[in-house]
């Protein structure tokens, strides 16, 4: 078996949250806490979870763009900690990013051309000529003409800026995406466009993508791998469809029942969780989810629960996971008349 | 309408600069285009005084001493009997250049402190922030005269001074500037595609601030005219002969009563100049805010 294109080893990250009069940190914040992941080429590995759950934290530190506190991260079989200052400028241009927000991630001063242009100058030797060519090129690739190369940010849609954000990530051909919500800022009608051109450049060039997200219903049509965080940590990691079918953290299973269903009558098994995510700065004891978690159990207080991979690859954080079980969870039930509406409907059907 | 006349506007490739919005902008605003040809006239005043001056502004004559204005002296003549209107043209040159060099001091130092400070954090921000706040502590005219005693009266140590003493608010500027630019996304996907730190500062950061800049060296520019005018009144700025607005309104004090037209003139110069410099920077800032694109 080939080594995974990513590695990521028991990644930690504290954020200084509080400092005393002297600079010295008073009340530290544990965004990303003992985080292990990997990546394949040409895989999609999503990462989800509810607001400051440190998965847009986690694409940062794969990208070294903020130091991690502790753990590795190996990229193609490098340890991006220990690489120096040269090597790291050449990773560069394998691991790119796209934001969530196209009208805060293009400079603004900048002409299209410019922006793009940039990784090819940083990283390829291409000369003046060619390096137009590749230009025009990249826009092709995104579904925008050469002509938009002069343009300014300003003079673009959200869709439009998405587009050139993307074409920006592929300048340097990278091996690996990391998305942070690549269509959350997107109207609706742009976001099918924007993900099926994600899927159409991820097939054609092999990309690998880590594709982080809040909203499972777009993560269910672009992962094959799906992460979901809590609090700094993994909860539950299983191949997309299993994760969907068979969610067995109770954290998921809330998550998933919170999707909503296009079908008004569908009937489903809806599990709220009570009360808010505590603070990361004094995150509970044990398992982080004790506090709001319906099946609790004395152990879950004070054991932090192992991520547990079992045969099918399908890895919970849960001690009782197996108590649970995911019977009875259903997504959605087709259920489309009630007994009673359906007597009513009945009742009214012309009789042959 | 516009529109209608050209309908293939996606074939036109005259791309919209954000500097040309910002002009475009500004021209709709009447108080910033007075400002800003006043502030033409009394530069091409200033460039073609040898010429628009009827006299020599240094030239004395005790037949003409404080000779109200009439059709040979339009501005009246002072105690020397030199031609006011003729100090007055060239006075436009002291103070003009006074205005652009001491702030062109205060932001060739200010700038790269500030971006080095807000750049760089930890011990250099602190002590680079602590001295400015000590600086700015101290009332701006008060510095300026102590540094121009200090180095002794001229143009070029008045105007010297007044820079060093503006530098604070461009140090501070920048300073907060730039670390509301550093955590834009741009900037970090600038880090993420693999430009190195001195490329971040100046392709991305430092074009992103400079509205700001802009801004407030224009209406620094104001400032620092009334401190040449005040440093040169007190004897620290141009020496005599050589005419400036302050050195004559100081000339001027001990003849209020009998010849008022002596300090009235230099006066109005001071007014218009400071006026039209003021007028252009609060049109620039509005020109320049990011909130009407």
């Amino acid at each position: 078996m080939t080594p995974p294109l990513l590695e990521v080893r028991n990644l930690k990250k504290q954020f200084v949250a509080g400092r005393s009069l002297f600079g010295r940190a008073t009340a530290t914040v544990n965004a990303v806490d003992d985080v292990s992941l990997t990546v394949a080429q040409g895989e999609t590995l999503a990462l989800v979870g509810e607001s400051g759950c440190g998965k847009s934290t986690v694409g940062r530190l794969v990208l070294r763009l903020i130091e991690p506190t502790a753990g590795s991260v190996t990229f193609a079989g490098r340890d991006l900690a220990t690489m120096p200052r040269r090597e790291l400028q050449a990773f560069r241009a394998s691991a790119q990013l796209i934001f969530q927000d196209p009208y805060a991630s293009l400079n603004p001063r900048m002409t299209i051309g410019e922006t793009l242009s940039e990784p090819l100058m940083l990283h390829t030797a291409l000369g003046t000529a060619e390096r137009r060519d590749r230009l025009g090129e990249l826009l092709d690739m995104v579904g925008l003409k050469p002509i938009h190369a002069r343009r300014y940010p300003h003079e673009f849609s959200g869709g439009q800026r998405q587009r050139v954000a993307i074409a920006r990530a592929l300048a340097a051909s990278p091996k690996l995406i990391v998305c942070d919500e690549p269509v959350s800022a997107l109207d609706v009608s742009i976001r099918a466009q924007i993900l099926n051109l994600l899927r159409d450049l991820q097939a054609k060039l092999g990309l690998a993508l880590i594709f982080i997200s809040h909203d499972l219903s777009v993560v269910k049509h672009v992962a094959d791998r799906t992460a979901v965080m809590y609090l700094g940590r993994i909860v539950e990691t299983a191949p997309t469809a299993q994760i969907f079918a068979e969610p067995r953290h109770p954290y998921t299973q809330a998550l998933l029942s919170a999707i909503p269903i296009a079908t008004p009558a569908a009937r489903r098994d809806r599990r709220v969780l009570p009360g808010d995510p505590p603070s990361p700065i004094d995150p509970p004891a044990g398992c982080h989810l004790h506090t709001r978690c319906p099946h609790v159990a004395a152990i879950c207080r004070t054991d932090v629960p192992p991520l547990a991979t079992d045969a099918d690859s399908h890895a919970t954080a849960c001690h009782r996971w197996r108590d649970i079980g995911a019977d009875g969870f259903r997504i959605a039930v087709e259920q489309p008349f009630s007994p009673t509406l359906r007597r009513l409907v009945d009742a009214f059907r012309p009789t042959t | 309408m516009t529109a209608l006349e050209t309908p293939h506007s996606e074939i036109d490739d005259t791309s919209d600069t954000p500097t040309r919005r910002a002009w475009r902008r500004l021209r709709r605003r009447k108080s910033a285009m007075l400002g800003l040809v006043i502030v033409a006239a009394l530069v091409a005043v200033a460039l073609l005084a040898p010429w628009i001056a009827p006299f020599d502004p240094a030239k004395q004559s005790y037949t003409m001493v404080r000779k109200a204005p009439s059709a040979l002296n339009w501005f009246g003549t002072d105690e020397s009997g030199r031609d006011l209107f003729s100090r007055v043209v060239f006075g436009a040159r002291a103070s003009l250049l006074a205005g652009l060099v001491s702030i062109a001091i205060a932001l060739g130092l200010g700038m790269p402190i500030g971006l080095l400070s807000a750049y760089r954090g930890g011990w250099t921000d602190t002590i680079v922030s602590r001295i400015t706040d000590a600086m700015l502590a101290v009332p701006f005219l008060i510095l300026a005269i102590a540094l121009a005693a200090f180095l002794g009266p001229s143009l070029s140590n008045a105007m010297i001074a007044i820079g060093v003493t503006s530098m604070p608010i461009f140090i501070r500027l920048t300073r907060g500037q730039v670390m509301a630019v550093k955590v834009e996304d741009y900037v970090e996907a600038a880090r993420a595609v693999g430009n190195p730190a001195y490329r971040i500062a100046f392709r991305h950061i430092l074009p992103n601030i400079m509205p700001a800049l802009l801004v407030q060296a224009t209406l620094s520019i104001a400032m620092a005219i009334i401190a040449e005018a005040s440093l040169s009144f007190l004897g620290l700025g141009q020496q005599p002969p050589a005419p400036s607005w302050g050195s004559m309104l100081n000339s001027a004090q001990r003849f209020l009563t009998q010849a008022p037209w002596m300090a009235i003139y230099p006066g109005l110069a001071i007014f218009l100049t400071v006026l039209s410099f003021n007028l252009l920077g609060d049109g620039l800032r509005d020109a320049l805010d990011p909130k009407e694109r």
